[in-house]
């Protein structure tokens, strides 16, 4: 299990130090500082063995997060768990960074003694954790009895992420439906590779202990209907539009509040949400995606001084939607010397620091499209490498799901409160964003 | 709140101000106080010395306080144990608190705290703590059992916590149950055999209701035991398996692979044709997919993870390719098993897409990178036959951009191209010979010669490219003298004319000026060959080459059977079994797949229900020039520098083809020349190496039945002696299976009747019958040679062992072994040569006749001169002279007198090795002391290391 775990600021000084297993000594932490932080290649590997001793590292903005070992660890399991640690701390004191790592240092070493024990993690749920270690050691002393076992049978119960007792005026949730959409496309237009990785966030402000089921297109899920006649189904189209009937999801992933054992008998999600906001699941899909844009490039060079981009994008989804934050990032060769743009539409500058011309539409409707021209100047050079031509690639808000995905129903039921599935305000919003979306050129 | 300032108090007297404010009266100031010693600790500052002040804050009723006084107590209680005792008190009370918290707390503080004394006043408050009626208490508690346990394992057994955490298996709570399983099977993991995790079907159920309801910790502990778990039979493992699939949905990758890890191990026992099997195939792709859009460190260890997935079952992902395309926004490290995976799933079906991704990688940045795109162009050739010609082309364009790296990589895979497709693409060499210039890398350079040599006939001006090469023959690597030999050599024969001067100029190098045994005996072999018989040399030089395989670089089947075993551990992250980079007792168990269940299977032949359909070819390794997986485990084996004897440093072989090669040089060894090893040519590795640089020779005598030809040749019988009752060491493992492609041999040294016995234990690991077994030495100090053939009468099957007792003479060749009684062992069978090094106990040379007469034995003590006298101590014996006397005769140890002076025991002693030298002992013995001093003098001086093991271990079995 994990033998101990560092976190150092960019330099490689050690912010937090804490040892659980008696193989790791303190030359630990200084082993990853030269042979990792130190290192003068890039890093080549996020696991490091040195000296028979393995460091697993995760970075974050400049702060290095490292969980040594000396045992056949649960290689998923020590990243899963860096991950979460620094989930942890930013719920408790925001950005992970060196000034609040120091400022906080007393709190992640508590956090430290709780979410993990003698290297085996435990409940590290936020909701649970804010109940008892809180940055006012005092509040701790005041609990009484009552609330002390509730606290404990919350960390170790089988709801661990929620607690018993929330009280709401007005019972309200929000589902945001964020999609981000990646691309591969060949210069010739012929999709090499999409998909879109989506996820479910959801805002639950609920009294009591409320027991949940969430609906949405799946197409397993409307085929079984539609065979059992079923196909107007109460829910049907209660929070979502019309649109696309069905859509195939590949495979999705729960929070762990959702019954995973009735997901794959009944294909139905059903759960007790964690209070506040949280992931309910995320998914991934690959069949009849829309994709908000095409990007169309054209690049010439010129003799060895010259390089022509022509580069055209053109919005494809409902007339009636505002596609917002439009970025095309193309790439330019590192020995550009200057660059002369035209757009239609938009801002373009070219951006030597980052070896590429940006364009910047703030809005753009469907079904139009846009234009931008460029002449780059290149400076002679003997290098013999060509230029790797990057991939153009491109950013944009849109105010739909890419995947088709619609939330049918999200049904609430509280059996010991008198507040009905009727009384609960609810809210659905869908935003695709680029992933990754580029084009060849 | 800001508590960096703490970070910044650096000046002197620092510790003093500390101490005073930590015996303030105020409660804040005190706070303030411990928090700076904190910080202090954490950047490395020693602040040990404010122990007791510390400490003395930890009778607090504020809780924060207290967590902080016991991270610093943590910390030091070790560098100060007596100190520590002071917080025991403290401890005992807080675990009797009505705070669960804080009895909690104080449970799991006292386990960390490593000091003897502590851990016994521990007992009590474990003891109540494990049976708490607070969930929390217990959880912690039952970690706190495995803390203990590192620190005194005994005490835990005494206690009986083992079965009180038992007990908790079945706790009503989960994430109780949850830690007593991380806890138990760690404490089962340091005791192999304990049997301590008594895994049943009804707490396999436990654990499955448990599954369920804990934290997604707690389900990673429970999978991680789950898998440690054989099912009696496929209906238990269907169950399972559907108990655990619903796992695969769950946000936290770890759950995944840990459930995908289950799943593929309980996989093994499901009958091929149930319907449930390819539903569950089914089930694997999708999460394995996701855990791809995961960050990017786990989808590291993701793609590694899916790299043996692949290997182990391809038809799961083989329509995945597009997923493993790499995003030009990849750490390098994702990127490079990406390629490797695409390599893997690349078939005549999509590798028009792959190639068109592959021409692109090859124009990116980092140079690893590329190299590994060009390299799988290559390998792409090799796989997927339809695709070479469009491959070859690929590869043209990408020598052309000249870019140095790219052409070079590119041409060592046109190599294998090659010997892929002979007489094919051979219109392509001139292109090569264009860049010969700008090959600056051995591999590249070698690659290009073999080309040229491979092609003399076709290349107009051959004669002077290798000219070329020649001028600045000694500053070139091994590899590339060796290939130019091979290649001047072929050339000779193809167009003899011309070439005759630059034939000489080479052997000349190869054998007056260089000093490298390997290339010199290959020069002379190839010398000798030319001038007997210049018919027989082109035969030999030019002969037929065996095709190289598709698969290339695959993990050896046992190794990836135990690595399956470990999906989602750092284990499957190294590729490399936990006991390759674990220390101490922890991970040396090797975990198996359960076997295969027979049902609906019994027509097919082991190796295919072992590999599940995979094309995995079993027997025969595939070699290609640029993997060393295989050589490199060659190289592990501790075996000398390339100028000893029996394994030939497979670096000199030009790697084609090595392992098959040296298996039939040492084949053709045994079958032409009885003498075993040495002669004139001037030892094995002229042999075995010299033939590798070219491939042609080999295939006849490769496929050659070989264990009848060797089976006359030596018609020694293994006869057995009569026993007497001389130590012999128990057998210890010498070749791991994991390194044998599944041979395991055990074995141990024994000296019986005169003759000198070498008891092996051969065991079959692997899934195929194993015969022919044939065994050689290399050179050693003493001689040891086999004194007749390895008698394994019938052929070894799957999961067999067979005892062998292998007698042996002195009378094989000598060279002196670092360390002395080092034996180089090669032993091959119908798969390969493995080879192995193990330590002989040098009793085995005292021979019977050692015993010495009184006064030659005092004339030859003053002979030899007092440097060569060496004294050694031998502690805790318990033996008296007499016991310790008759019980070195046994060994050959003979005791010619003894003296007694002083209460002490005096006994003088002689021995005679094989080779005649005598070693004379003086034992000096004290009763009532179990020290024993010993002097031993002999002309030579080296052996009385070895004679000292060698009477400890007689005097201590």
């Amino acid at each position: 299990m994990i033998g101990g775990l560092f976190i150092y600021n960019h330099k490689g000084e050690v912010l937090i130090s804490r040892v659980y297993r008696d193989d790791i000594g303190r030359n630990a932490v200084d082993a990853f500082r030269v042979n990792v932080i130190h290192a003068r290649q890039q890093v080549r590997s996020p696991v490091t063995n040195i000296a028979r001793t393995s460091f697993f590292h995760v970075k974050r903005s400049n702060i290095w997060l490292a969980a040594v070992t000396k045992q056949n660890v649960n290689a998923a399991m020590v990243f899963e768990f860096l991950y979460k640690m620094c989930d942890v701390m930013t719920a408790y004191f925001g950005k992970i960074s060196e000034e609040n790592i120091k400022n906080n240092f007393v709190l992640i070493y508590e956090l430290l003694d709780e979410i993990l024990d003698f290297g085996y993690p435990q409940n590290s749920e936020t909701g649970a954790l804010k109940t008892f270690i809180t940055q006012q050691g005092i509040k701790s002393q005041h609990h009484t009895k009552e609330e002390q076992s509730q606290i404990t049978s919350q960390v170790t119960g089988q709801i661990g992420w929620r607690r018993e007792g929330i009280k709401y005026r007005r019972n309200e949730l929000f589902l945001d439906v964020l999609e981000s959409v990646n691309l591969l496309m060949s210069p010739q237009g012929q999709v090499l590779s999409a998909h879109v990785s989506g996820r479910v966030v959801m805002k639950s402000y609920l009294s009591g202990m409320p027991e949940c089921k969430f609906g949405m297109n799946d197409k397993i899920v409307i085929d079984k209907q539609g065979k059992g006649g079923t196909a107007d189904d109460a829910g049907k189209s209660e929070l979502g539009g019309s649109g696309k009937q069905s859509i195939a999801i590949d495979d999705c992933t729960f929070h762990q509040c959702v019954r995973l054992s009735k997901f794959d008998s009944e294909r139905s999600i059903s759960f007790i949400p964690p209070d506040g906001e949280y992931e309910l699941m995320r998914y991934r899909t690959t069949k009849d995606i829309i994709l908000p844009f095409r990007v169309i490039p054209l690049v010439r060079e010129v003799g060895r001084t010259k390089l022509e981009v022509k580069v055209v994008i053109k919005s494809n989804f409902k007339p009636s939607l505002l596609a917002q934050k439009i970025e095309v990032r193309i790439p330019t060769p590192l020995n550009t010397s200057g660059v002369q743009v035209i757009c239609m539409k938009g801002k373009a500058k070219y951006k030597a620091s980052e070896n590429a011309i940006v364009w910047k539409i703030k809005r753009m409707a469907g079904m139009k499209e846009s234009q931008i021209s460029a002449e780059i100047e290149l400076l002679p050079t003997n290098d013999k490498k060509k230029w790797a031509r990057p991939p153009i690639s491109m950013n944009f808000e849109v105010p739909f799901a890419p995947s088709g995905l619609k939330v049918r129903y999200l049904k609430v039921f509280e059996p010991k409160l008198n507040y009905s599935d009727h009384d609960v305000i609810k809210w659905v919003r869908y935003i695709g964003r680029s992933g990754i979306y580029e084009t060849r050129c | 709140m800001t508590d960096s300032k703490y970070f910044t108090t650096t000046k002197k007297g620092e510790i003093f101000e500390l101490k005073a404010e930590l015996n303030s009266d105020k409660k804040e100031k005190k706070k303030e106080a411990v928090k700076k010693v904190i910080a202090s600790m954490t950047v490395g500052k020693d602040v040990s010395a404010l122990f007791p002040d510390v400490v003395n804050c930890m009778q607090t009723d504020n809780l924060e306080l207290k967590k902080l006084v016991y991270l610093y107590l943590m910390n030091y209680a070790k560098s100060q144990p007596d100190m520590a005792i002071m917080a025991v008190n403290t401890f005992v009370k807080d675990c009797e608190d009505p705070n669960p918290l804080i009895r909690a707390l104080a449970v799991r503080t006292m386990g960390c705290i490593r000091v003897d004394k502590i851990t016994e006043y521990l007992c009590e408050p474990l003891r109540k703590c494990l049976k708490d009626e607070d969930p929390y208490v217990r959880k912690t508690a039952a970690v706190c059992v495995a803390k203990l346990h590192d620190i005194n394992a005994q005490l835990v057994e005494d206690q009986g916590f083992l079965d009180t955490l038992k007990d908790l298996i079945s706790d009503s709570n989960p994430m109780v149950v949850a830690n007593a399983v991380a806890a138990l099977s760690e404490i089962a993991e340091s005791h192999p055999n304990s049997n301590l995790l008594d895994l049943n079907p009804q707490t396999i159920n436990k654990l499955l209701t448990a599954l369920n309801e804990c934290t997604e910790w707690g389900q990673i502990f429970i999978l991680d035991c789950l898998a440690n778990y054989t099912p009696r039979d496929d209906r238990e493992s269907q169950s399972i398996c559907e108990r655990v699939t619903p796992r695969l949905s769950h946000a936290n990758s770890a759950v995944v692979l840990s459930a995908v890890k289950v799943l593929m191990k309980f996989m093994e026992m499901l009958p091929k044709d149930l319907d449930y099997y390819g539903t569950l195939l089914k089930k694997l792709a999708p999460p394995l997919v996701t855990l791809l859009s995961a960050e990017p460190e786990l989808q590291y260890v993701a793609l590694r993870n899916i790299n043996l997935i692949v290997q182990k079952r391809p038809e799961i992902l083989k329509h995945e390719m597009k997923v493993f395309f790499v995003k030009y926004n990849d750490p390098i490290y994702v990127k490079l098993e990406k390629l490797d995976i695409m390599i893997r799933l690349a078939s005549q079906a999509n590798i028009a897409q792959v190639l068109a991704e592959l021409k692109e990688y090859a124009t990116e940045v980092d140079v690893d990178f590329v190299r590994k795109a060009v390299r799988a162009i290559g390998r792409c050739a090799i796989k997927v036959e339809q695709s070479a010609e469009r491959c070859v082309s690929t590869l043209l364009d990408l020598i052309q951009t000249k870019v140095n790296y790219v052409v070079q990589e590119a041409i060592v895979v046109i190599k294998d191209i090659f010997r892929k497709y002979p007489n094919k693409y051979e219109s392509v060499i001139a292109t090569l010979c264009e860049n010969l210039d700008s090959l600056d890398e051995p591999e590249a350079r070698a690659a290009m010669i073999w080309i040229v040599g491979e092609y003399a006939e076709r290349i107009d001006n051959a004669d002077e490219l290798l000219e070329s090469f020649l001028e600045g023959f000694h500053d070139e690597s091994t590899q590339v003298q060796l290939q130019l030999l091979t290649a001047i050599v072929k050339l000779f024969l193809k167009k003899p004319t011309e070439t005759q001067e630059l034939v000489q100029q080479v052997l000349s190098l190869a054998t007056q000026d260089s000093d490298n045994p390997d290339l010199r005996d290959r020069g002379y072999i190839y010398w000798r060959l030319l001038s007997t018989d210049p018919v027989a040399a082109k035969e030999v030089v030019l002969a037929e080459k065996p095709l190289i395989s598709e698969e290339t670089d695959l993990i050896e089947p046992t190794l990836l059977d135990e690595l399956i075993c470990h999906i989602g551990s750092l284990a499957s992250v190294y590729h490399k079994p936990p006991s390759a980079f674990v220390e101490g007792s922890r991970g040396v168990q090797h975990k198996r797949l359960p076997p295969r269940s027979g049902s609906g299977e019994s027509t097919e032949s082991p190796e295919g229900a072992h590999s599940g359909g995979a094309a995995i070819p079993e027997a025969v390794p595939a070699v290609i020039p640029s993997q060393g997986d295989l050589l490199g485990d060659l190289l592990n084996l501790d075996l000398g520098p390339p100028t000893t004897g029996v394994a030939p440093a497979p670096t000199s072989a030009m790697q084609m083809g090595a392992m098959d090669l040296l298996g039939g040089g040492l084949d053709s060894l045994m079958g032409d020349d009885s003498e075993p090893l040495g002669g004139d040519i001037g030892g094995s590795p002229a042999i075995g190496a010299g033939f590798g640089g070219t491939p042609a020779v080999m295939p006849a005598s490769l496929n050659a039945p070989v264990g009848g030809g060797l089976g006359d040749l030596f018609d020694l019988g293994g006869g057995v002696g009569t026993t007497t009752s001389a130590y012999v060491a128990p057998k210890t493992v010498w070749l791991l299976a994991m390194k044998a492609k599944g041979l395991e041999i055990a074995g141990t040294f024994s000296r019986r009747g005169g003759v000198i016995h070498m008891e092996l234990s051969l065991t079959n690991k692997a899934m195929s019958v194993m015969t022919d077994f044939a065994i050689q030495f290399n050179r050693n100090s003493f001689g040891l040679a086999p004194a007749g053939p390895l008698q394994v009468l019938t052929p070894l099957s799957p999961n067999q062992t067979t005892e062998v007792s292998l007698p042996l003479s002195t009378v094989g060749p000598v060279m002196k072994m670092e360390p002395l009684n080092n034996l180089q062992v090669a032993v091959k069978n119908n798969i390969d040569v493995f080879y192995f090094s193990c330590l002989y106990p040098i009793s085995i040379l005292f021979v019977e006749d050692g015993k010495m007469e009184r006064q030659v034995f005092l004339a030859t003590w003053k002979d030899i001169p007092n440097e060569n006298e060496a004294q050694f101590h031998i502690k805790d014996c318990h033996l008296n002279s007499d016991a310790a006397s008759s019980k070195l005769q046994s060994s050959n140890i003979f005791t010619i007198a003894k003296r007694t002076v002083d209460n002490q025991d005096m006994l003088y002693q002689s021995i005679k090795l094989t080779n005649g030298i005598w070693v004379l002992a003086e034992l000096r013995l004290q009763a009532g002391n179990s020290n024993y001093t010993l002097s031993l003098k002999c002309r030579a001086p080296e052996v009385s290391q070895c004679v000292l093991q060698c009477y400890e271990t007689v005097l201590k079995n």
